[in-house]
C-alpha cells in the first residue's frame, strides 16, 4: 500500500486494484466542513480515453464492461489532461491523462445512526437541480451519474422541510462522495423560524447535513500505466486541497514474502526473554500490506507476547522489526500505535459505560475529532448499531468481543492485530467476525491474526506462521500442505487386490504404495490428477472392482499437528 | 511533559468522571466521608469563647484547618490508588496501552479527573464551614477567621497541593501494586505525611507565620511536581501488562 499526500503521484498499475481515497478528520475548526472534490486520472499510453465504449478497448483491459462509463456518447468524448481542466481529443499522445473512474458521479451515502429512531426507516428524497432523482434509505449508498458542470443537491427527510441546498462543480471523471447525516441540534437553529425550531426539538433530522464523504472507494482493472491523483477545488474552498490527507492504493493481491513491495510488518531475529524464560526466539517473517497473516501455535508458544512486542507494549530483548513502516523502538511507540490497532483476547471494556461511551473514549485516545460518524460506522460493521446505548456490563461475551472489534476499527489502522477474535463466540457470531475480517482485507487492512482455530486460519489467512517459541514455518496453507505431506491417492476396492505390489508399481505415475486396510491402498504420486485415471485403468484391467479413488486431503490442522508433534518428540528426554 | 496531547488527556478525564458518576458507592463515599471532617472544625469554632485572646484564638483555629485539609488529602488517595491497578484488574489497561496514549497523558488525565471532584467537594465544604462561622460563630472568631488569620488563603492554596500529594502518592502506589485493596490501604497511609506539618503547627512546635506557610506551599508544590515525574518514570508498560519487569 502506498500513501500519497494530496497532489500528484505516478504509479505503474499491473493488477486490478482498489483505490481508497480518504479524507482526514478535524480539518476545519468549528465543524465547517470544507467542500472539495477529488479527481482521479489514469494515464494511458495508447488507445482512447477509455470512455468510448467496448469497441475501443480501454488500457488493454480484459473486461471493458467493468469500467464504469459516463453517459456521454463516444462522439462527444473528450479526455481531461493531468491538470484536470483542459480538454484534449481522444486517442492523443501517451502523455494524455484520461479519467476512467465512474465519470462525473455523485455518490450519496446515508448514515442514520442510533437505534429507535423511526426516521431511520424512512427513505429520504434526493433532489438534483430541483428535480427528484431518487430516494435513499438508511445505510445505503447510491451513485448518480451526472453531466459535468454545476449542480445543486438537496436531501429531504420531510416534505415541508428541506435541507439547505448544497452545490458543487463536477468535472469530467470526478467522483464526489457526499455523506448524508441527520444534523444534530445546533444553536444556529435559533436563527431560523420559530416553527422550525419547535419542530426541530422533536425531529432533529429536519435538516440533513451533506458532508464530504470520508472515503470513496473505486475498483479499477489492470492495464493502465500511470495513476495520478489530485485534489481539485470545488471553487468554494481555497483550502480544499489540504482537506484530503491521504490516498491509499491497495492492491487486491498482497505481495507475499515481502518481495516486490514494502512490508507492513518486517521482523528480523526478534527475541523476547523474561529472565531465564524465553517467550520467543529469533523470529523472522514479513507481512505484506493487505495480507491476512495467521499466527498459530500452542498455548505458551509466544504468540501473544509477539503481538505485544510488535504493538510496542513490551520491548524485545534483541532483534529488530518495522511495524507499518516504522522501526520498532520506544521512541516510535506513539507513532506506531497511531497506525495500528490491537484487539487483545479479552476485550477489556468499561462495563459501567455504554458501548458508544466506550468507543468515544478510545476515539478520543486516537485523537479523533467529531468521532460520531466513525463510531456509527464501526458499530454497523460489527452489527451492533442497535446496541449502541447499552451498558457494556449487560452485554454477552460475544457482543463484548464485537465491541472490542469495533474499537479496533475506529482509527482506520494500517495494521490490525487480532488476538483470538472469535474466542468464546458462537458459530454465527464467529462467522460474522470472519466476514468482517474478509471485508477488512478487501479494504486493504493488514491483519495479523493469532488463533487456535485452524479452520479459521485456513479460511481467512493468505499465509500462516506456526510458532512454538521459535518460528516453525511460514507459508500459504496450501504450500505448507505440499511441503509437509506427499501427494497421494487413496484407493479402495470391493475385494483385496491380487498381487498389489506388481500391479501398483507397474502403473505410470505411482511412486510407492502401502496398504491402508484389507482393501484400501495409499499410493504416492507426483501428480494426483494425472495418476488417478491410470490407477483406475490399471485396477480395472487387473479385474478389481474399484469403490473409490480420491486424493488425500490434508488440512492445516494436519500440518500444525505434524510440526508440533515434531517439537514434542524433540523435547522428549 | 512536552508534547502532551490535550485531546487524549481530555478523553481520559471525561471517561473517568463518567465512570465515577456511574459508581454510586464511590459518589456516596466521596460525599459522606468528608462530612465527618467538617463536624470537628465547626464544633471547635463554636466552642471558642469570646474572651479568648488573639494568640490563643489564632492557635485554636489551626486544628479546624487541619481537619478541613484532611478532606482534600485523604479523599483522593483511594481513588488515585485505584487508577492504574484498578484498570489492570478489570482488564482495561492493555487495550488502553495499545492506543497512542502516552503514560504522562494517562497519568495527567487520571490525576485531573481525581482532582476535579476532590476540589469541588473540598471547596464546597470549606464554603459550608466559612458560612457557618459567618452566620453562627461569635464575632471575634468570625473576625479572626475572615480578617486576622490566613485561614481562607491557607484553605484555598493548600487544598489543591494537599490533594496533589494524595493523588500522586496514590498513583505511585497504584503503579507498583498488584492488588486494588493493597493499593488503597497503602495509598491512604502514604497520603498522610503532609498532615504532620499541620500537626506540628497545631502543637506549637512550628509557629504559624506567613513565611512558614509560604515555605510549606512552595515545598509541597515542588514535591508534587517531582513526584508526578517520578511516578511517570515508574510507569513500566511491560511490567503492567505482563507482570514481569522490563529487561
Amino acid at each position: 500500500m502506498s500513501q500519497y499526500d494530496s497532489g500528484a503521484a505516478m504509479r505503474h498499475i499491473e493488477e486490478r486494484f482498489r483505490l481508497v481515497i480518504q479524507r482526514g478528520a478535524g480539518l476545519s475548526p468549528g465543524g465547517n466542513e470544507p467542500r472539495y472534490t477529488l479527481a482521479l486520472y489514469l494515464g494511458v499510453s495508447r488507445g482512447c480515453c477509455g470512455k468510448c465504449g467496448p469497441t475501443t478497448p480501454a488500457f488493454g483491459m480484459d473486461d471493458p464492461a467493468r469500467v464504469p462509463r459516463p453517459r456521454k456518447s463516444p462522439q462527444s468524448c473528450t479526455a481531461t489532461n493531468s491538470s484536470g481542466g483542459r480538454s484534449v481529443p481522444p486517442g492523443s499522445s501517451s502523455e494524455t491523462y484520461s479519467s476512467v473512474t465512474a465519470a462525473a458521479t455523485l455518490r450519496l451515502s446515508r448514515h442514520g445512526g442510533g437505534s429507535g429512531n423511526s426516521h431511520n426507516g424512512r427513505a429520504w428524497q434526493v433532489l438534483i437541480d430541483g428535480s427528484v432523482v431518487g430516494s435513499l434509505r438508511n445505510n445505503e449508498a447510491v451513485d448518480l451519474p451526472l453531466e459535468a458542470g454545476h449542480h445543486g443537491v438537496q436531501v429531504t427527510s420531510m416534505r415541508f422541510l428541506r435541507s439547505p441546498k448544497d452545490s458543487f462543480d463536477l468535472a469530467e471523471g470526478q467522483v464526489i462522495g457526499l455523506s448524508c447525516r441527520r444534523r444534530p441540534r445546533h444553536p444556529f437553529i435559533v436563527q431560523r423560524s420559530i416553527i422550525l425550531l419547535v419542530v426541530s426539538l422533536f425531529k432533529h433530522d429536519v435538516w440533513i447535513s451533506l458532508i464530504p464523504d470520508d472515503t470513496v472507494e473505486i475498483d479499477l482493472e489492470a492495464g493502465g500505466n500511470a495513476l495520478r491523483t489530485e485534489a481539485a477545488d470545488a471553487s468554494r474552498s481555497p483550502d480544499s486541497t489540504r482537506a484530503i490527507t491521504s490516498v491509499k492504493e491497495i492492491t487486491s493481491t498482497p505481495t507475499l514474502d515481502g518481495k516486490g513491495g514494502p512490508a507492513a510488518l518486517a521482523v528480523q531475529q526478534l527475541t523476547k526473554r523474561f529472565g531465564q524464560r524465553t517467550a520467543f526466539s529469533e523470529v523472522s517473517f514479513e507481512v505484506a500490506y493487505g495480507e491476512v497473516f495467521g499466527f498459530l501455535g500452542p498455548n505458551g508458544a509466544g504468540k501473544t507476547t509477539t503481538v505485544r512486542t510488535l504493538g510496542t507494549l513490551i520491548a524485545p530483548t534483541s532483534g529488530s522489526a518495522t511495524v507499518a513502516g516504522i522501526p520498532l523502538s520506544p521512541e516510535n511507540g506513539v507513532e506506531i500505535r497511531q497506525r495500528i490497532a490491537i484487539m487483545p483476547e479479552a476485550p477489556g471494556l468499561y462495563l459501567r459505560l455504554t458501548v458508544t461511551e466506550n468507543l468515544e473514549y478510545f476515539a478520543g485516545l486516537y485523537g479523533l475529532h467529531n468521532p460520531g460518524p466513525r463510531i456509527e460506522e464501526a458499530l454497523e460493521a460489527v452489527n451492533l448499531a442497535n446496541r449502541a446505548g447499552d451498558l457494556c456490563g449487560g452485554l454477552s461475551k460475544g457482543l463484548r468481543q464485537r465491541v472490542g472489534l469495533a474499537r479496533t476499527l475506529l482509527s482506520d489502522p494500517a495494521v490490525m492485530f487480532l488476538d483470538e477474535p472469535t474466542s468464546g463466540l458462537d458459530p454465527v457470531a464467529a462467522r460474522e467476525v470472519h466476514d468482517l475480517i474478509i471485508g477488512l482485507r478487501q479494504r486493504g487492512v493488514t491483519i495479523f491474526l493469532t488463533t487456535h482455530r485452524l479452520d479459521e486460519a485456513e479460511k481467512l489467512c493468505d499465509r500462516v506462521a506456526i510458532m512454538n517459541s521459535t518460528l516453525r514455518t511460514v507459508g500459504t496453507p496450501a504450500g505448507l500442505r505440499e511441503q509437509l505431506f506427499e501427494k497421494s491417492l487413496v484407493v479402495s476396492t470391493v475385494e483385496p487386490v491380487k498381487g498389489p505390489e506388481q500391479l501398483f508399481t507397474s502403473i505410470k505415475g505411482v511412486e510407492s504404495w502401502r496398504a491402508d486396510g484389507p482393501a484400501s491402498y495409499v499410493l504416492s504420486v507426483s501428480e494426483p490428477r494425472a495418476a488417478a485415471p491410470e490407477v483406475v485403468r490399471g485396477l480395472v484391467n487387473a479385474g478389481a472392482d474399484v469403490l473409490t479413488v480420491g486424493e488425500t486431503q490434508h488440512s492445516l490442522e494436519d500440518v500444525y499437528l505434524e510440526l508440533i508433534a515434531e517439537d514434542v518428540e524433540a523435547h522428549k528426554p | 511533559m512536552m508534547g502532551l496531547d490535550a485531546t487524549r488527556v481530555r478523553a481520559v478525564v471525561r471517561k473517568e468522571l463518567r465512570d465515577f458518576r456511574r459508581k454510586r458507592s464511590i459518589v456516596a463515599t466521596m460525599c459522606i466521608l468528608p462530612l465527618f471532617f467538617l463536624v470537628e472544625p465547626v464544633v471547635t469554632i463554636f466552642l471558642v469563647t469570646p474572651s479568648t485572646s488573639g494568640a490563643a484564638l489564632q492557635k485554636s483555629l489551626i486544628l479546624p484547618i487541619l481537619y478541613l485539609l484532611l478532606i482534600p488529602t485523604i479523599m483522593p488517595s483511594t481513588l488515585a490508588a485505584y487508577s492504574v491497578v484498578g484498570e489492570r484488574e478489570q482488564g482495561t489497561l492493555e487495550p488502553l496501552l495499545t492506543t497512542p496514549l502516552r503514560q504522562q497523558e494517562f497519568l495527567l488525565g487520571k490525576a485531573t479527573s481525581v482532582m476535579i471532584p476532590t476540589l469541588a467537594l473540598s471547596y464546597t465544604l470549606f464554603g459550608v464551614f466559612l458560612a457557618a462561622v459567618r452566620l453562627f460563630a461569635n464575632s471575634a472568631v468570625a473576625s479572626a477567621v475572615f480578617h486576622d488569620s490566613p485561614v481562607i488563603l491557607a484553605l484555598l492554596l493548600l487544598a489543591p497541593l494537599m490533594a496533589g500529594w494524595g493523588i500522586v502518592v496514590g498513583m505511585a502506589v497504584s503503579v507498583r501494586a498488584t492488588e486494588v485493596r493493597v493499593a488503597q490501604q497503602l495509598g491512604t497511609l502514604a497520603s498522610l505525611p503532609p498532615v504532620a506539618v499541620i500537626i506540628l503547627l497545631a502543637v506549637g512546635v512550628v509557629s504559624p507565620t506567613f513565611s512558614v506557610a509560604l515555605e510549606f506551599v512552595v515545598g509541597l508544590l515542588v514535591i508534587d511536581v517531582l513526584l508526578l515525574r517520578f511516578v511517570s518514570g515508574m510507569f513500566d508498560r511491560e511490567r503492567l501488562v505482563t507482570g514481569a519487569k522490563a529487561a
